[in-house]
């Protein structure tokens, strides 16, 4: 099947058009923001991190901000630095240039200051916004889209109607021969037999041991009660009461198919169909993790509701009940809670999410698009010197 | 049809209610190939579990098929499941 998108140079498909304004450090965001609001157009994301990083954590940084910077929707990205981090736009340079990504690029410390840093960063996101004026949608081929999955805000009806139905949605689109990425490891924990069951080698098994067992170690390292933050409070109200009910449930969105591969947070899979990135469950590092490893959709069910999107990638949201659709309509895009009403059966849903899915890759605004949502973060995975 | 709770597995010990379940009503749950009917021994809210048997302290709770952690009270058939007579072994830093 086909859908309209952006076909970019590196051989990536865009499901939007944007000019990004990326601070590579946090002493640049502020600076970054104000380039961004005399620019109508561009879109730009804040965050606390690009120095202080040590070691395994600088890598993962880099990773996540080049990812994220190199995604098919970003037609050109505007790096915003300071001059003397530890992650400067050079040192993201390098990574773009692997994805041939569209650049530019200032340093506030070079240029003299905030009021000239903005004067040079508006000529510049002007020059991209005309360059990615230029670029067309086209009709390419859904086995070029990567869709991440989360549940945030979960109820017990996520696990029973919303996530099998997106789960359909996700067979059918590894049915394409597209991508579907499942994450949250620690929603993994209490489903790593039925997982390790589904790899699609040994190889890709012993992995989905080696996440689970590693972030259960990390969690029981802090010798916290894990109930009370997984389970959520919001969650122990919707009525769940395990970590292990909770992914049962989970689990469900990704859909039934084989898992070819586990990736790194914010790595981009090497394979297509059904790909596990480990991740937290937080619901704007999970999202920015797929977005950075490539995903160009974000498929979010809540049961509780939740508001967010991102600023590069449409995050369509399906509720798992209709009390919930009917409360919050301006932020949920389709209501899965008709299957507990009787009018709509799991398979019917989880066609009309695969077919919103396709309209939303060729341009149909989300809610949380028209909205303006834009959340964005990165965590750290270790100590800040 | 809209039904009053819903069973995953035929495994399953617990069902979802899908309306609040009043204390008194009888109830039919489809679980797999039977069809049970329970008595709702206590007022049990939309979302929440209601025991498909007698669970005893420290027995595994079953939904989708697959333990969801374990009993720590006796759980009457007909009442209602939740954190304050099960709990989950996963991840419990506070355990090891």
């Amino acid at each position: 099947m086909k859908f309209m998108g952006y076909r970019r140079i590196s051989g990536n498909v865009g499901v939007r058009n944007h000019v990004l304004i990326f601070p590579t450090v946090t002493c640049a965001a502020t600076v970054a923001q104000m380039i961004s609001r005399e620019v109508p157009g561009t879109v730009c994301v804040t965050h606390q991190h690009g120095c202080g990083h040590l070691g395994e954590e600088k890598d993962h940084m880099i990773r996540v901000m080049s990812g994220f910077c190199a995604n098919p929707n970003v037609a050109g990205v505007l790096l915003v630095g300071l001059g003397c981090e530890l992650i400067t736009p050079e040192v993201l340079i390098e990574h773009l240039r692997k994805t041939r990504q569209q650049v530019e690029s200032l340093s506030i410390q070079n240029l003299g200051g905030t009021t000239k840093a903005v004067e040079k960063g508006i000529e510049l996101a002007r020059k991209l916004l005309s360059e990615a004026a230029e670029t067309r949608r086209e009709e390419v081929d859904l086995s070029g889209l990567i869709v991440g999955t989360h549940c945030g805000g979960s109820d017990t009806m996520s696990g029973l109607t919303a996530n099998p139905a997106l789960g359909i949605a996700c067979d059918l689109l590894v049915a394409e021969s597209g991508t579907v990425i499942l994450s949250e490891t620690p929603e993994m924990l209490g489903t790593e037999h039925i997982l390790a069951k589904r790899a699609a080698n040994d190889s890709v098994r012993r992995h989905i041991f080696e996440i689970t067992e590693a972030t259960e170690k990390r969690l029981k390292s802090t010798g916290a009660d894990i109930r009370g933050t997984e389970p959520s409070p919001g969650n122990i109200a919707g009525g769940l009461s395990t970590l292990e009910e909770k992914s049962l449930g989970a689990i469900r969105k990704g859909g039934t198919s084989p898992i070819n591969e586990v990736i790194e947070f914010a790595q981009k899979p090497s394979q297509k169909g059904l790909v596990i990135m480990d991740g937290p469950a937080h619901d704007i590092i999970s999202n920015t993790g797929m977005i950075a490893a490539g995903a160009q959709l974000i498929a979010f069910t809540t049961g509780r509701g939740t508001p967010i999107g991102s600023p590069i990638a449409p995050v369509t949201k399906i509720s798992s009940n209709s009390t919930l659709y009917n409360c919050m309509q301006d932020n949920i895009d389709i209501n899965a809670g008709t299957i507990l009403d009787g009018e709509g059966m799991i398979e019917g849903i989880g066609e009309e999410i695969f077919k919103e899915l396709i309209e939303v890759a060729s341009g149909k605004l989300t809610r949380a698009e028209l909205l303006g949502h834009c959340e964005f973060a990165i965590h750290s995975i270790g100590p800040t010197v | 049809m809209m039904h009053s709770a819903i069973a995953v597995d035929k495994l399953d010990n617990v069902a979802t209610a899908l309306r609040n379940l009043e204390q008194g009503e009888s109830i039919r749950i489809d679980t797999g190939d039977n069809a049970n009917e329970i008595a709702v021994k206590e007022s049990i809210a939309q979302g929440f579990k209601i025991a498909l048997e007698d669970i005893g302290e420290g027995q595994s709770v079953i939904k989708y098929g697959e333990v969801i952690g374990l009993a720590t009270l006796n759980i009457a058939k007909g009442t209602c499941v939740h954190v304050h007579n099960i709990e989950g072994v996963k991840g419990r830093g506070d355990k090891s």
